[in-house]
């Protein structure tokens, strides 16, 4: 059970957002954490917490196709990210390197900053405690939930060369 | 039922008879693709996961375009570890700076982006190649590793909107106009996962590099990948490029599309993304007069030899104005020597222009004219989020290389018959 404070952002919240190009001349998830979302919010990484959740609009991680996005976002050791939508480079990062990230258009939109929220990752439950709300967010494809429960690709990627 | 150009694609680098949209597959890729700033996170993961071995080193190709040539000490320090590797395993299609330029531009000009192929890229706008009738999309740095590890890489198989484009096109309006107004029309997640096909007399009539610019710009409306049949413009530019033999995919006539768009694009002007939004579109005439700081022409979108041309025919006897820097950055090495051979560079630092060896640059903020807060630029690149080329308060126009070299002139948003007059003049 992730427990954490929701920080909302709107749509479209892009990769350069996320993580502006000037700090990709690192791949260190603690640097890159100091910088997490500055551009849409100077102060988050230093607000947020671990465990804390980001709630984002429709679109999130859109743009450059650049990891440092995610590992930011893991870097900061935040909880999990819900979205009304995931663009899909970033969704695929996401999956890959083991960030959890769920898709709940209604939890999304209903949350706003400062709202205590409960996460069952597993089942896919959101519960927004403040505003005393339960939602289920999308499950997914059978193929993903292999992905997520290798431990992302690179262990996937392993247990299918050792078997050729 | 009949098949999408993609099914089939899919299908045949899936090993299956057909395929259908929201199928996972596991594909094999024909060449896999990252920079210098995707390829450390892919080396490092391959590292990690003790991979020594690579699938394919001849079809692992490693383009060093964002921070090149380095900008400060730590990309220097980021390049020298992406080089170790590459020299390391000894990868033919390794591209160090002064040996290529911005992949997009750089992979079609080599000829090693083929027809009927499979082709991933650690960088979003690998969705460009699509513009030769394949399929290729940009993923992750971990996507790329499992690739260059095993040359497979999973797939949703996409549903595919097809758009066609009618009419005959003004004189000023090119392939990043109609690109333009597509993404304004469906809007920025429009095409959130699917391939778009572009079809259409208006569309046939362009360049194999108008089309590129196209299908470069497909992800700034959430798309997975672009399509466009090979025809023999494309045959045309494959001739004594094509590094590989290839197979010319076509969508059968009765393929279902989950959306289809007609357009008669006769009289349309050329278009405007304002900021900070790629679908914010509008007509050049609706923005015109808006103020401008910069002006950067370059970029995988619209940094080739024609766009260079066109820039260089309006430019030429005239001057950059007065307060305005205008960059110009050819998209590759061999763009800029060629554009040495034409007097184009000449043309541009005459009109004092600033010209760069090829590196995306400003297009991402990374270095060669980063912008302030506050300043504004016109741009012919793909991407105007808050921030995209530089401070959080700064500002992007994107448009096609003849609406940004009027306005370097002109120092606002302008038609550029409002600098050259009514006529297009030849280069
Ligand atoms: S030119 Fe711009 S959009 Fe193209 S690869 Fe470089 S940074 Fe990306």
């Amino acid at each position: 059970m992730i427990k954490g404070t929701a920080y909302k952002f709107g749509h479209n919240v892009d990769t350069d957002q996320i993580i502006p190009a000037k700090y990709l001349v690192t791949t260190d998830p603690k640097e890159l954490a100091q910088h997490c979302m500055e551009i849409a919010d100077a102060d988050f990484p230093r607000k947020a917490k671990p465990g804390d959740i980001l709630v984002a609009g429709r679109n999130f991680g859109c743009g450059s196709s650049r990891e440092h996005a995610p590992i930011s976002i893991k870097g900061m050791e935040l909880g999990l990210v819900i979205a009304e939508s995931f663009a899909r480079i970033f969704f695929r990062n996401c999956i890959n390197i083991g960030m959890p990230i769920l898709e709940c258009p209604e939890a999304a939109k209903d949350a706003e900053s400062g709202d205590k929220l409960e996460v069952d990752l597993d089942k896919g439950i959101i519960k927004n405690v403040t505003k005393g709300k339960t939602y289920q967010a999308q499950s997914f494809p059978p193929f993903m939930q292999e992905l997520i429960r290798a431990g992302g690709l690179m262990p996937f990627v392993k247990k299918r060369l050792a078997a050729q | 039922m009949g098949q999408t150009a993609m099914q089939k694609i899919l299908a045949s680098h899936a090993g299956k008879k057909s395929v259908e949209p929201g199928e996972f597959i596991l594909a094999k890729a024909d060449l896999a693709m990252a920079n210098d700033v995707t390829a450390p996170i892919a080396i490092k993961a391959l590292e990690k996961h003790g991979i020594t071995k690579l699938w394919n080193k001849e079809r692992i190709a490693i383009v060093f375009s964002h921070f090149v040539p380095a900008k400060d000490i730590q990309s220097a320090a980021q390049a020298a570890f992406a080089r170790e590797f590459a020299h390391k395993y000894d990868l033919p299609l390794f591209f160090d700076e002064g040996r290529g330029g911005v992949e997009h531009s750089l992979l079609p000009e080599l000829g090693l982006v083929v027809p009927g192929e499979v082709v991933i890229g650690a960088d979003s706008h690998s969705c460009t190649y699509g513009g030769l009738g394949l399929f290729s999309t940009g993923v992750g740095s971990t996507d790329l590793a499992a690739v260059m590890a095993t040359g497979e890489i999973w797939l949703k198989v996409p549903e595919t909107m097809r758009f066609n484009y009618r009419g005959t096109l003004d004189p000023w309006v090119t392939g990043k106009d109609l690109i333009l107004y597509t993404i304004g029309q469906i809007t920025f997640d429009g095409a959130l996962y699917k391939n778009m096909e572009f079809t259409g007399p208006a569309l046939k009539s362009l360049s194999m590099e108008a089309r590129l610019t196209i299908t470069n710009m497909v992800i700034e409306a959430g798309g997975k990948s672009g399509f466009i049949e090979a025809d023999e413009v494309t045959e045309a530019y494959l001739k004594g490029r094509a590094k590989r033999p290839y197979t010319i995919v076509k969508s059968d006539p009765d393929a279902k599309f989950c959306a289809s768009y007609d357009w008669d694009m006769t009289g349309m002007e050329p278009q405007v993304a304002q900021p900070n939004l790629p679908d914010k579109v509008t007509g050049v005439s609706k923005v015109s007069g808006a103020k401008v700081h910069s002006a950067f022409l370059g970029s995988c979108t619209n940094g080739r030899i024609e766009d260079l041309r066109i820039a260089a025919s309006i430019l030429k006897g005239r001057k950059v104005a007065k307060g305005i820097r205008f960059m110009v950055i050819p998209a590759t090495q061999n763009i800029y020597r060629q554009a040495l051979k034409e007097g184009l560079i000449d043309i541009f630092m005459e009109a004092e222009a600033i010209v760069s060896a090829a590196t995306c640059g400003p297009c991402l903020g990374g270095h060669m004219g980063v912008l302030g807060p506050n300043e504004v630029c016109i741009s012919s690149s793909n991407r105007n989020f808050p921030g995209r080329m530089g401070h959080r308060d700064s500002q992007v126009y994107l448009a096609n290389p003849a609406v940004v070299t009027a306005s370097a002139i002109t120092g606002y948003v302008c038609h550029p018959e409002e600098v050259v007059g009514k006529k297009k003049v030849a280069a």
